[in-house]
């Protein structure tokens, strides 16, 4: 569907791009996940033909974005961060210049607006001039302003920032109902976001690929190195450390706390092998009782984090 | 082309959304309005050559007010990342925002339509300079807004775009009168490249051919090096 190659892109001096290749599939949600500065926007931009890149194509079908901007703009419906609208419009105005704009069909322009004030529940704002909106509000006009044409590649810049979290959870529903039939780009840098909506990620630092991949299998990937948190009453900390340390698999034991008489610790674990049965053992004959008791399996943090921490 | 008309059509209805717009027009009407009738009784002869002598330097501050907007503001808040992914090209949007001011311009003349009407009840009034006068002004109002539009494009705050655009258009207006100190052949030149020159023909009645290129040759110029100032920001 979307095919990136050798992009590249400088401001000036600055790399902002450099030189990364990605293709998005049909009906896929792919998340575009990176630090501030990272380039995600940048991408976006040009692939949405509002930068021209230095080096490097995008091909969106059989469009090339140097010859066909024109035919890539109408095949993308986009939500620049933070929804740029027009603040002295009215939203319905706005909407109405976009469905014109976007030469919906005279007939169907009124309920096609109706539909999508529907989906993004704007209903009672479609009369209030867009600058008295609330962040939320306008965010979602964004969004009924990129869906106006029904595209077929939707691309979201941070679509759920500064939302609060009743609107999160709506526009993931959203977005995530609209990914089963179109192709959606997101960017965030809200990880488990992208681990809910997303079928693929592509971290992005210092404009470059650094990872790329089904979210489950980036997950799996991340390495063997886990983490088991585990919450004792009676124990002390000494001897806990001695008695878990015994099992081949614990690297490190990490106090957290120890208040109440509850000890709370991390256990650094390595290797391939399941080691919670063997844990259970060492703790089972010991006099502690045991409160809480979980693997904490690696999220994309840990693995985002590692690629894009500094130097 | 219906992309052009739809972005016409937003920008023009714009300006009467907001306050500026009115507050432009009472400006004009007042200024010309005063000026004008203030010395036409003492000339005591019914004829429009003096409001429209008024046109070149009043426009040369109204019209980069009203253009100042049309892509700085746009800049600034961010609403051309929008206006640019939309399927529109650069040659629609210039288009579309230039027709919108100078249609808004030529709806600020319509009122001054009734000096004419009115002075025509005192005498004899010659309709030929009247009608060149607006066809004039038109044109003039047309350079003008090329020139307030690139003014607009080539910075994010208003302000800049405004005093830029009336820099410009106060040159064009005042340059054959800046230069006086120059020998004759010099001084023909550069009021050849006066905007006030041509419009001064035009007034007259007399639609010439070398004063409608003089127009049409600003407007391009100027609407291309906006075309050529977007193209350089993407």
């Amino acid at each position: 569907m979307i095919l990136i190659e050798n992009l590249t892109k400088y401001y000036g001096e600055t790399c902002a791009v450099d030189q990364i290749n990605f293709d998005i599939r049909k009906g896929e949600v792919l998340g575009l996940l990176g630090p501030n500065g990272a380039g995600k926007t940048t991408t976006m931009r040009m692939l949405t033909c509002y930068l021209v890149p230095t080096s490097g194509d995008i091909k969106v079908k059989d469009f090339s974005i140097k010859d066909n901007a024109l035919e890539i703009k109408k095949l993308i419906g986009y939500l620049p961060e933070s929804a740029p609208l027009y603040p002295d419009m009215i939203v319905y105005d706005y909407l109405r210049f976009i469905a014109d704009v976007r030469e919906l069909k005279k007939g169907s322009i009124d309920s096609r607006i109706k539909e999508l004030a529907g989906i993004c529940g704007i209903h009672e704002v479609m009369h209030k001039s867009i600058n008295e909106l609330s962040k939320g509000y306008k965010q979602r006009v964004g969004l009924a302003h990129a869906m106006m044409n029904d595209p077929e590649i939707l691309v979201l810049d941070e679509p759920t920032s500064g939302l609060d979290p009743n609107q999160i959870v709506e526009i993931r529903d959203i977005i995530k109902k609209i990914g089963t039939e179109k192709t959606v780009i997101l960017s965030t840098h809200i990880l488990s976001e992208a681990e809910a909506t997303c079928d693929r990620i592509v971290i992005i630092n210092k404009g470059k690929i650094v990872a790329a991949g089904a979210t489950d299998e980036l997950k799996r990937e991340a390495g063997s190195d886990y983490i088991i948190q585990v919450s004792l009453k009676h124990g002390n900390f000494e001897e806990v450390s001695s008695t878990l340390r015994s099992v081949p698999e614990v690297s490190d034991v990490i106090l957290i706390s120890d208040e109440n008489e509850i000890l709370d610790v991390h256990l650094a674990c390595s290797g391939k092998k399941d080691v919670r049965p063997d844990i259970y053992q060492a703790i089972r004959n010991n006099d502690w009782i045991l409160m809480e008791f979980h693997k904490e399996s690696r999220t994309l943090e840990t693995i985002f984090r590692e690629l894009t921490k500094e130097g | 082309m219906t992309n052009t008309l739809n972005i016409f059509r937003k920008e023009f209805r714009g300006y009467f959304i907001s306050p500026i717009a009115y507050i432009v027009i009472s400006i004009f009407l007042i200024l010309t309005g005063w000026f004008f009738f203030s010395t036409f009784f003492l000339y005591g002869q019914a004829e429009m050559r003096g409001f429209f002598s008024l046109l070149p330097i009043i426009f040369s501050f109204i019209i980069p007010a009203i253009t100042m907007k049309l892509f700085s503001e746009e800049f600034n808040t961010g609403s051309y990342e929008l206006l640019l992914t939309l399927p529109v090209s650069s040659l629609n949007i210039i288009l579309g925002k230039f027709l919108a001011a100078v249609a808004f311009a030529a709806i600020m003349l319509v009122p001054t339509f009734s000096y004419a009407v009115f002075i025509s009840f005192l005498g004899d009034l010659d309709w030929g300079p009247v009608m060149g006068g607006y066809v004039g002004a038109v044109l003039l109002v047309a350079s003008f807004s090329a020139i307030g539009l690139f003014a607009s494009s080539i910075t994010r705050n208003q302000i800049i775009a405004f005093i830029t655009g009336m820099s410009l258009c106060f040159l064009l207006t005042l340059i054959d009168k800046i230069l006086f100190f120059l020998p004759e052949s010099a001084l023909n030149f550069f009021q050849f490249l006066g905007a006030d020159f041509h419009f001064r023909n035009i007034s007259k009645g007399v639609i010439d051919s070398r004063d409608l290129l003089y127009f049409i040759s600003v407007c391009f110029v100027m609407l291309y090096s906006t075309n050529l100032v977007i193209q350089e920001k993407t």
